[in-house]
């Protein structure tokens, strides 16, 4: 059995490589469909704004997406160092399925890159366009083969024994498990979210420094547009998502409601202070018996309780605030796309005011989308493979030395790109597409 | 009938290494070369992997995801056991692949902060990955002779990527820097020719291994083909590059690549034939540590199923971007 410390340690170092390569993406698998609506925009109108907007969002596609490929490295490295259990327990499953990323998907969007970025004078717009769309496959598909992975993970199913090793008895049941169609719906809806408010946020952010720039409003229009959609869905999809948790991993629920008896008449907690030792609640605000009729659609009906499970459970604390900041961000996402869909109709021009909120909001994707996944992989706890193995049963036996100072390397690493990135996207975004708007011919040098 | 497939799975990464090592290695040596370069030469030489450098790398995750996926024990303790120089060359090629991107939209201090963290991030993550193969080769083991040899691998790594990238850049350059590449691609030959014959007497010394692999005759006859034949690489690229540098001609500008790209696949062969049949010198043999055929089987129909359209379209982005680099990204 590892030192908790150390396991702390493992969990943290690799829980930040985690959470910084989310955020690139969360912004991508979205962004790349964008691309091709901008694309086609284009070649159907051969309106240079929208040229102009598609090379301003190609060029911050091409940064995220290779922060995205470089902190992925770091994981597929990080399964070895610091989880060599999960190799030896679950590798027969785990190891097809990423490798079937890198396969299928990883290789497709990076040399498609190249041509989108930069084919544009080289090859056919038709071959353009397929580039961008092969682009947007492969963000995709990426995305499925990972969610895969990870709701088998959560929820594992068609596996088998053979020769004493964990084995797949049935790919499209480990594929397809049950917690995959949510998660994945799930994931995708929040990416084109994050991509929504980053494209709608950062142009609001350019309009305020530059009113006239039609092209910034039309793009703050089309992220809105597609906000005022998408926000709502998932609402929904997260519901679905959770009923489905509720059927697999009950405790994860118990955390993220924060209910720690088992009751009839369960209230809705809206707010309170999970105290871990007393395993209560403090300063609690709730609705009575809603929290039944959430979970179980009837008011009368029985919901589990975090005590239930004890002491296979997670920790209250982190779970249950993550997913009210995630709900919030999510309701608040709901409300900006709305009001700013409406005050932008027909060509109008919002009030400055609002676009400081839609401005600001430009991080709510990724926001809601860390928290997101807080709650679901902390909520998984103690389990790495629910069942199947325990998180503190995978961890390998690097010395606290080595570990301590590769964190201390990778926050210094992440630190540096992130503001690089920060800076970056502001600088871009401020500047605007106008600037190259007009494709006047190269000075001769 | 019944095929071997760890072997085979050994040779699908053998194959996954090789690519990253001959492909990123030329965008490492590249960055490398950064500082002997003037700014419209840097430009140039950044414009010359740009379509590539991203699928290049991935090469690197295909690599680890089959050693992930058909050998997840050698997985486990290889990387542990590679803890902190893995961790380094992440670090490396995070900073460089950043800073590729960043280089280019930064002005003022922003960019040479970049173009120099461009060049630390390569020289960093060349130099892991030749500490990470001395580590490797050696079975991990500790002691001042062992860490003299990782050292020495480390800078043959750094040597050997400056002359493939020099290399590349002899095929997409023109005129001035065509000439500095060639001049780069002799310091690199020099210095990885050195390197090459200190580790090829160096690595038999340290491992008993290898040294019965190598020296047990009447085979020792046959093997030393190998050698005779990177010499003849090794003098093929040297004398090309002096004769390219008369010529003002491009036509044999692909010239020290191919020969590059020999010396590379002899290299990595002698070690290979070192290695054989072990994942973890001494410990794990491929077959002991392979996944369950069950789960090679289906990685196998997945890589026959892709294989074809990935050669296709890298083919197909390597005509798009085919010639000479005349102007830089962007």
């Amino acid at each position: 059995m590892i030192d908790p410390d150390l396991l702390i340690l493992a969990r943290a170092q690799f829980g930040l490589n985690i959470g910084f390569h989310i955020l690139f993406p969360a912004l991508t698998i979205g962004l790349a469909w964008l691309l091709v609506f901008f694309r086609l925009r284009y070649e159907k109108t051969r309106d240079g704004q929208w040229l102009a907007i598609y090379k301003l969002w190609v060029k911050i596609f091409a940064l995220s997406f290779a922060m995205g490929v470089v902190s992925g490295i770091t994981m597929s490295f990080q399964f070895g160092t610091n989880w060599p259990g999960y190799m030896l327990r679950v590798g027969n499953i785990a190891g097809p399925l990423l490798t079937f990323e890198v396969l299928f998907a990883f290789f497709l969007e990076a040399t498609f890159l190249g041509i989108m970025l930069f084919g544009m004078n080289r090859v056919s717009s038709g071959l353009h366009i397929a580039a961008t769309v092969l682009v947007a496959v492969g963000t995709t598909l990426s995305a499925f083969w990972i969610l895969a992975l990870n709701s088998w993970m959560h929820t594992p199913t068609g596996f088998g024994y053979q020769d004493g090793q964990l084995v797949a008895a049935d790919w499209l049941e480990v594929i397809f498990n049950p917690s995959f169609p949510f998660r994945f719906s799930h994931m995708m809806n929040a990416s084109g979210l994050t991509t929504a408010f980053a494209v709608a946020g950062l142009s609001a952010w350019r309009l305020l420094r530059a009113p006239n720039d039609s092209a910034a409003l039309r793009a703050v229009r089309t992220g809105l547009c597609i906000a005022a959609v998408l926000a709502p869905l998932q609402l929904v999809l997260g519901d679905l998502h959770g009923l489905n948790t509720l059927e697999h991993q009950p405790a994860k629920i118990a955390a993220m409601e924060g209910l720690w008896e088992t009751r009839a008449e369960a209230p809705l907690v809206l707010l309170a202070f999970p105290d871990e030792a007393a395993r209560e609640n403090f300063y609690a605000l709730e609705i009575p018996r809603a929290g039944s009729l959430v979970l179980r659609h009837d008011a009368e009906a029985v919901v589990q309780g975090l005590n239930d499970f004890y002491p296979d459970t997670p920790p209250m604390t982190p779970v249950f605030f993550a997913f009210r900041v995630m709900v919030g961000t999510g309701l608040l996402m709901i409300a900006v796309a709305w009001v700013g869909a409406w005050a932008t109709r027909r060509g109008r021009f919002p009030s400055r005011r609002l676009l400081w909120v839609m401005a600001v909001m430009s991080v709510s994707g990724w926001v809601a989308t860390i928290c997101g996944w807080l709650v679901t992989e902390i909520g998984r706890q103690p389990w790495l493979v629910t069942g199947l193995l325990r998180t503190a049963d995978a961890a390998g036996d690097v010395p606290a030395q080595y570990l301590g100072a590769s964190f201390a390397g990778y926050v210094f690493v992440y630190s540096l790109m992130l503001l690089a990135y920060v800076v970056v996207l502001a600088h871009l975004a401020g500047k605007g597409a106008e600037s190259d708007a007009v494709a006047l011919p190269r000075a001769p040098s | 009938m019944s095929i071997d497939l760890p072997l085979v799975f050994t040779v699908l990464m053998a194959l996954a290494i090789l690519l990253y090592v001959l492909l990123d290695g030329l965008d490492l040596g590249i960055g490398m070369l950064m500082p002997a370069a003037t700014r419209e030469e840097q430009e140039l030489m950044v414009a010359s992997i740009g379509p590539f450098w991203d699928a290049n790398e991935t090469w690197l995750v295909l690599g680890i995801g089959v050693l992930l996926a058909a050998f997840p024990v050698a997985h486990g303790v290889v990387l542990g056991a590679l803890y902190l120089p893995v961790a380094a060359m992440l670090s490396g090629l995070m900073l460089r692949g950043v800073a590729f991107e960043l280089r280019i939209k930064a002005v003022g201090w922003h960019r040479e902060l970049w173009n120099w963290l461009f060049w630390v991030g390569s020289f960093l993550a060349s130099f892991a990955q030749g500490w990470m193969l001395g580590r490797y080769v050696t079975g991990f083991e500790e002691g001042f002779s062992f860490w003299v040899f990782s050292l020495l691998c480390a800078a043959s790594v750094c040597g050997t990527y400056v002359l493939i990238g020099a290399s590349w850049l002899i095929l997409k350059t023109e005129d001035e820097l065509r000439r500095k590449s060639l001049l780069w691609a002799r310091w690199g030959l020099l210095w990885s020719g050195l390197a090459l014959v200190l580790v090829s007497i160096a690595t038999p010394l340290v491992s008993a291994r290898v040294f019965g692999r190598w020296f047990d005759f009447p085979r020792t006859f046959g093997l030393m083909l190998l050698p005779a034949a990177a010499l003849a690489a090794w003098t093929w690229v040297w004398q090309s590059t002096g004769r390219l540098h008369h010529s003002r001609n491009a036509r044999g500008d692909w010239s020290p690549l191919a020969g590059a790209a020999t010396i590379f696949l002899i290299a990595f062969l002698g070690l290979a034939y070192s290695l054989f049949p072990y994942v973890v010198i001494d410990r794990l043999t491929i077959w002991e540590a392979a996944a369950h055929p069950s789960s090679l089987r289906i990685v196998l129909v997945g890589f026959l199923f892709v294989l074809p359209f990935l050669i296709a379209y890298t083919a197909y982005a390597h005509r798009v971007f085919g010639g000479k680099v005349r102007e830089p990204l962007y």
